[in-house]
């Protein structure tokens, strides 16, 4: 965001302060902030205003079906979340999910895009448009064709691993398999990701691999003390969005078993729950606690992130 | 030991720039076949739900009955149809039709055969496995089509697509030329602000949110999916700020010597030069909404005439879930226009992922 900041003010010419000072600076003022206007208004009436609002509201049991009755109930939200079981498992089942997913995701993502950057694949630009496609595929539809890949009975997956004779286990039915198999749905979500990687792959100047060639480099001596410091910043740009999304994890989860959680709970993700309370049970005091610990949780694992990130990533262009 | 005197291996040596390029080409078509293997693995799923779109019901419940889209051969002998069974006669596996069944032996006719010899099988005829042809089932989608009222869903989402493009991509331009060409106090710290609304959950400002739409009556309509669009979007900004940044400003400068106001230069200066990222933020936005599930299910799961595709066929799954025929044919049609928009403009739109993603 510094960064973004530095851009701002390297690409806005500067002109002579006495020239552009008076009746002249103030009309661009006026003209940009009409121009700027939307967003400034969206900003207060959809973004600013419901996050107080919802702040507000998370210390009242206000409840939609019968407005008038909302009372203001300090922390009792707070203390009732620390106490819910559905707000546990829900934290609990996406932390086991972000787990497998997360690093799956990076892994996958970075693979794809160092396989599809090679000089040496004949018809690269299939294989990328390919390999990104799942990604524009609705995640519902992705979801039903999945659901049907791995039936443990007429499922390919399970057909196929039984061709090699390993036992498939029941994937969706499973507490414990229901996240190795959200993460192998969660792969058709890699082309951003992907996309992402293989541009900053592009970016890594080729000279910095001749020299270490020379040296006598071998391809993984190379990725490791090259290409992976120089792309630092991306890949932690990428881990950023995904754990975003992760803790936002709902359209797979609610399409399984149509909001129910199953198995036993273990899709009860924390945003499927905060759906059920407040527009199922329409505690919509609850739940607006509930969204404010997830943006609590989600602010907090940004910046742990980025406070992780100072000393192991590069930037090329000096300090971010 | 005698290696290096070996004529032979010389002359290979001599030869060494052709098998250079052969080996060089071997390491590459392996490098193919295996990013083929892995891309076929990764797109499996589609393969499968292509098939069992294709498939009858009944084949998915009978044991035996191949992986492929297929019905029980028949063929017709003195005008009456028999099933085709696969026997072994002699060490070959012929198919024929069982004609007369009998406990201990069968009569067979081969359904090439003319005459129709009859053939003697001694053997248990119920051993004998069915023999299958090739037969895709379109049904599948017709069903679908008319129990999902299809063209009423494609119409709408669709029609919200559009109209939240539409929003989304004017107001998002007009944000981000405020932002690229004009100074104003306070800018720097809203161009960070506009970035640090990427990473807020939207949950934590959806709740009051539905519940001032409820108030205002439009829940049950159409308006909560399109009206936010209205007032310009994090990404869409960022993206076409960048662009308008690396249009010279000389273009400017020079419209507006001429008298050009604000608005003219946009229209005829920037947006024409930026008919890429346009192009970009125009397809983002499009499958965006296409493709979102959590919104409508809010505000439109009550009312069917209204509904989107995403959730109609994830209700559509709650109600048939014994039925995977039906499923995988409902989503292969919903995927079907973002997948074809897709391959269609493809570059447009990988070019746009780049933009946003790397340069952040």
């Amino acid at each position: 965001m510094a960064q973004a900041t530095e851009l701002v003010q390297a690409r806005t010419p500067r002109f002579g302060r006495g020239r552009w000072f008076g009746t002249e600076s103030r009309r661009e003022a006026v003209w940009g902030l009409i121009f700027v206007g939307p967003w400034l208004i969206g900003l207060v009436l959809l973004t600013a205003g419901p996050l107080i609002a919802s702040l507000v509201l998370s210390l009242t049991d206000f409840n939609l079906s019968n407005p008038d009755a909302v009372r203001f109930v300090g922390l009792d939200n707070y203390a009732a979340m620390a106490s819910d079981p559905n707000v546990r498992q829900g934290l609990i089942a996406t932390v086991k999910f972000a787990i497998i997913a997360i690093p799956l995701t990076m892994v996958a993502s970075l693979g794809v895009a160092v396989l599809v950057n090679s000089p040496k694949l004949f018809g690269r630009n299939v294989f990328r448009t390919l390999f990104y496609m799942p990604i524009q595929i609705p995640l519902v539809a992705g979801t039903l064709v999945w659901i049907g890949f791995l039936n443990p009975e007429t499922g390919w997956l399970n057909g196929i691993l039984k061709l090699v004779g390993l036992p498939g286990p029941d994937w969706l039915n499973s507490e414990t398999w229901i996240y190795p198999a959200l993460a192998l749905i969660g792969l058709w979500g890699i082309g951003n990701f992907m996309l992402i990687n293989l541009a900053g792959l592009q970016s890594v100047p080729t000279e910095l691999y001749e020299a270490s060639r020379i040296d006598g480099a071998g391809p993984w001596t190379m990725f490791r003390r090259i290409t992976i410091p120089l792309m630092s910043p991306i890949l932690l740009y990428n881990v950023v969005i995904c754990m975003i999304t992760t803790f936002q994890y709902f359209v797979v989860a609610y399409t399984l078993t149509n909001g129910r959680g199953d198995p036993n709970n273990a899709t009860l993700f924390i945003n499927l729950d905060l759906y059920r309370e407040a527009f199922q049970y329409s505690r919509m005091g609850y739940g607006a606690a509930i969204g404010w610990l997830l943006f609590v949780i989600v602010l907090l694992l940004t910046l742990g992130l980025f406070a992780f990130a100072r000393k192991r990533v590069y930037y090329a262009g000096g300090e971010a | 030991m005698t290696a290096k005197a070996d004529p032979r291996l010389r002359s290979f040596g001599e030869r060494g720039a052709i098998a250079r390029s052969y080996r060089r080409y071997l390491a590459r078509a392996s490098l193919t076949l295996f990013a083929a293997v892995l891309l076929g693995g990764y797109l499996l799923p589609m393969l499968y739900m292509l098939n069992t779109s294709l498939q009858q019901p009944s084949q998915r419940v009978t044991a035996g009955a191949p992986v492929y889209p297929a019905v029980p051969a028949t063929g017709t002998y003195q005008g009456q149809t028999y099933p085709i069974y696969d026997v072994p006669i002699n060490g070959t596996t012929r198919e024929l039709m069982l004609t007369e069944p009998g406990r201990e032996s069968s009569t067979f006719v081969d359904p090439a055969d003319a005459s129709g010899t009859p053939i003697v099988w001694q053997g248990r005829w119920r051993t004998l496995s069915q023999s299958w042809t090739f037969a895709p089932e379109i049904d599948n989608f017709t069903t679908v089509w008319t129990q999902l009222n299809f063209p009423r869903l494609l119409f709408n989402t669709a029609a919200i697509a559009i109209l939240s493009t539409l929003a989304a991509v004017l107001s998002s331009a007009l944000v981000a030329y405020g932002f690229a060409r004009f100074r104003f106090p306070g800018k720097n710290m809203m161009f960070v602000i506009l970035l640090a609304t990427i990473i807020l959950p939207f949950q934590v400002t959806l709740i009051p949110t539905y519940i001032v739409f409820t108030k205002l009556g439009w829940n049950g309509t159409w308006l909560p999916l399109i009206v936010p669009h209205l007032f310009a979007n994090a990404f869409n900004v960022f993206l076409l700020r960048q662009y308008f940044l690396s249009i010279p400003r000389d273009l400017d400068e020079a419209a507006m010597m001429d008298g050009a106001g604000p608005f003219r230069i946009l229209r005829s200066i920037i947006l024409p030069l930026s008919v890429p990222a346009i192009t970009a933020v125009s397809l983002f936005h499009f499958f965006f909404s296409w493709n979102d599930f959590f919104v409508p299910l809010l505000y439109l799961s009550g009312k069917p005439e209204l509904q989107t595709l995403p959730i109609a066929i994830q209700q559509y799954n709650a109600l048939y879930v014994s039925e995977p025929t039906l499923i995988q044919a409902a989503a292969l049609m919903t995927m079907a226009v973002p997948v074809v928009v897709f391959f269609l403009a493809q570059r447009a739109f990988m070019r746009g992922v780049v933009i946003t993603g790397v340069e952040k």
